[in-house]
């Protein structure tokens, strides 16, 4: 019963902890332009323009 | 750097394909110092602007364009699509919820059905309700809001029998909980909410996915004109910003935006997005001309005397709203299965309930089957049959270039038995293609090539895709010079090379362009709109599925006939958009499920009240936004294969019904009998979720 005590919030904790970084992705946009980011490793990065 | 605030603005850029396009926009725009930054959004093939205020629409268009692209700007009258889009990700996160509430249940429920008893039982059972209670209360929403919408109209639909189902068995579980009873069906209320709302979300997410297609596709969104002013200067105007009495300067090439009457110039119009007319008409100083035309010849000069909703095309709006009332009558299956489903499993868990009390089993164990019997037939598998057939079978179809606008579509798709064709632009390629062009040597080819290239005349540019195309290179000019009205010159070795208006032949109505060397004509091109160039096996094709063609056109009989002749297909010509409208109703009434295809304003109406209808992608915006579907390239055969797709869609929705049905007949006896568990409601629904998914997965394979 102990080890329950332990584990069973552990679980509960793990998995809240999973489904508030799919909502922080889900507003931070991550999911906005799926088929972009996979693209998006070839676009090579400029170098910054010295101004 | 300048504190003033930036101005957000939208473009959809159809030709974003590849990473490359993604590095080119977002490095190549920022170089404009007027754009602070650009981001791109590839999946909906948009761009995102930030830009100071004082940035004018055809700087920034032409920012787009000296890159290579083509931009449409995106209006900002987008609340609709905004509310679309926070509805789908409303739906997201109450999946997102509702996974995991099951998957944490699921992990209790796992240790009560391997043995856990007493105490342990009880306490995972109250932790069971701790988060399915709340659960049901978030990700129930979309269903109990539906429902009770359908309830207080006296309508039920497939939502009421959900909600109910769902409310219950949580209520019934609260008490076996309460008073330590041995099975509690926690997990069964929230996978079943689970896999329902999967399906709801599959259903927008489809729709979002073409929704984002068709705002990529409207380019008169957020146009706008040119507007002389009283002291000579010119200044964009917006087409919402337009106003009677303002004086508009047309260019070659470009569209009108409202409607007028002409001040100064002469051209040549393109009527046939309006008409469907494919013959141009000269235009001359008071001579009216309406918005959607296109300016073929010279710049012009427009008195604006109807803008925005008061123009021509207004009419057609209204007519268009009433043509569409039929279409919104339409039942989709999944609520026509309701229909019959929802009584059904009211009666048989009522039966359930009355059985066994006449049996003498005690109202809490009666209670106990009826619940089971409510959660063994809820439409978990149902939820699913419809749209996860028909997310792949618009995904298929997106990859072969058709946007499929939402499931009806596809439903209503796959009943039509005629297709009534629009001529203009549909059977043919709506844009004027160089006849004659394998007679010239390849001299002449590339000088044409040289001096068309330098032109956005309609003509020019139709001369520069074929000539490109053919891989001819263009010859070396130098002095290029475009004369509005007339052509372009230049000097090609010690010669004066003209391409332009023919000068000494007659040529009618028809459009030619004429090359000159030294002002001695030397080859003279004609143009013409030319069928899509599998018109012919696609109408062969439609009617080996069985469904007949006909055409409905505005243009003139002569016009028509040859078309007809070629394709071998009855005609009926002149017709107004009232005509089409009427003629449509005729057939609809004989019985007929009318597939319409059509792509000018003109059609909007006849595209609104048919059955099922599609556009190419060359259609007006009106065209494009009245239709169910679009398809884009030069070919027609894509029409035959979206109502191929949607039929075989239509059976495989079918057999997933059946098979939800075949389950249930299993199904329903174990549960009269008291037999289903909580384990067997688990399994039972998730298997047959699977069945159900797999078949439509056979989809992807239709067309191949």
């Amino acid at each position: 019963m102990n080890g329950l005590a332990l584990l069973i919030p552990i679980a509960l904790g793990l998995g809240l902890l999973g489904l508030c970084a799919f909502f922080w992705s889900l507003k931070r946009g991550q999911f906005d332009d799926l088929d972009g980011a996979a693209l998006r490793i070839f676009v090579e990065d400029e170098e910054e323009p010295t101004a | 750097m300048t504190a003033t605030a930036l101005v957000e603005r939208d473009f959809a850029v159809p030709d974003i394909r590849c990473a490359g396009c993604i590095a080119k926009l977002e490095q190549g725009l920022v170089r404009d110092r007027r754009i602070a930054a650009a981001r791109v959004n590839f999946t909906e093939k948009r761009v995102h602007l930030s830009c100071t205020p004082d940035t004018d629409m055809p700087d920034l268009i032409g920012a787009f364009s000296n890159l290579g692209f083509e931009a449409h700007p995106i209006g900002t009258g987008l609340d609709e699509a905004d509310a679309e889009a926070e509805s789908s990700r409303e739906l997201l996160r109450a999946v997102a919820v509702s996974g995991f509430a099951m998957m944490n249940i699921m992990l209790l429920s796992v240790s009560v059905w391997s043995g856990a008893a007493g105490a342990t039982r009880d306490l995972f059972h109250w932790l069971s309700a701790a988060i399915a209670l709340p659960t049901v209360a978030y990700a129930g929403r979309p269903f109990s809001r539906s429902a009770w919408r359908a309830l207080r109209h006296g309508r039920t639909n497939m939502d009421v029998p959900i909600s109910i189902g769902v409310a219950l068995v949580c209520a019934i579980s609260l008490y076996e909980t309460a008073t330590s009873g041995p099975h509690a069906y926690f997990d069964g209320a929230v996978m079943l909410l689970f896999f329902l709302l999967c399906g709801r979300w599959l259903d927008s997410v489809m729709r979002d996915r073409a929704r984002g297609g068709v705002t990529a596709l409207l380019r008169n969104m957020g146009t706008g004109a040119m507007v002389v002013e009283g002291d000579g200067r010119t200044r964009w105007v917006d087409t919402t910003a337009l106003e009677p009495e303002m004086v508009m300067l047309v260019a070659a090439g470009e569209r009108l935006s409202a409607d007028g009457v002409v001040v100064g110039g002469a051209s040549q119009l393109d009527l046939s997005l309006l008409t469907g007319e494919s013959a141009p008409q000269s235009v001359r100083p008071d001579d009216r001309v309406h918005a959607g035309t296109l300016n073929l010849d010279a710049p012009i000069r427009v008195r604006v005397t109807a803008a925005g909703a008061d123009t021509a095309i207004a009419d057609i709006a209204r007519l268009m709203g009433e043509a569409a009332q039929g279409k919104s009558r339409y039942v989709r299956i999944a609520d026509r299965a309701a229909r019959l489903y929802a009584p059904a499993v009211h009666c048989l868990a009522l039966m359930a309930f009355a059985g066994w009390m006449i049996a003498g089993a005690g109202w809490h164990h009666s209670l106990l089957i009826a619940a089971a019997v409510l959660i063994i037939t809820c439409p978990c598998a149902l939820g699913l049959a419809v749209p996860a057939a028909q997310i792949v079978a618009a995904g298929e179809l997106m990859r072969k270039g058709v946007l499929i606008k939402d499931g009806s579509a596809l439903e209503r798709l796959a009943e039509v038995d005629l297709a009534l064709l629009d001529k203009t632009g549909t059977l043919t390629l709506g844009r004027p293609e160089a006849l004659d062009l394998d007679r010239l040597d390849v001299g002449k080819k590339s000088l044409v090539l040289a001096l068309a290239q330098a032109s956005r005349h309609p003509l020019s540019e139709a001369l520069t895709r074929a000539l490109q195309s053919a891989h001819v290179l263009p010859a070396a000019v130098t002095r290029l010079r475009e004369t509005p009205g007339f052509g372009v010159e230049a000097m090609w070795a010690d010669h004066v090379v003209t391409l332009g208006r023919p000068q000494g032949v007659a040529t009618g109505n028809a459009l030619a362009t004429e090359l000159a060397v030294d002002g001695r004509p030397v080859a003279t091109i004609r143009f013409a709109d030319q069928l899509r160039p599998d018109a012919r096996a696609a109408v062969a094709a439609l009617r080996r599925e069985g469904i007949d063609a006909m055409i409905l056109s505005g243009d003139r009989a002569e016009a028509v006939a040859p078309v007809a002749r070629e394709l071998g297909l009855t005609a009926q010509t002149g017709m107004s958009p009232q005509d089409k409208l009427a003629a449509i109703e005729r057939q609809e009434t004989a019985g007929h499920k009318v597939l319409m295809l059509g792509d000018g304003l003109n059609d909007g109406p006849a595209l609104a009240a048919g059955h099922a209808s599609m556009a190419p992608g060359s259609a007006s915006d009106v065209g494009k936004t009245a239709a169910d579907c679009i398809f884009l390239g030069d070919r027609l055969m894509p029409v035959v294969e979206t109502v191929r797709m949607a039929r075989r869609a239509r059976a495989i929705v079918k057999q997933n019904f059946l098979l939800a049905v075949g389950y249930n007949v299993i199904a329903v006896p174990l549960a009269f009998l008291g037999l289903v568990t909580p384990l067997v409601a688990a399994v039972a629904m998730s298997g047959s979720s699977l069945i159900v998914v797999g078949n439509a997965l056979r989809l992807k394979r239709a067309l191949r």
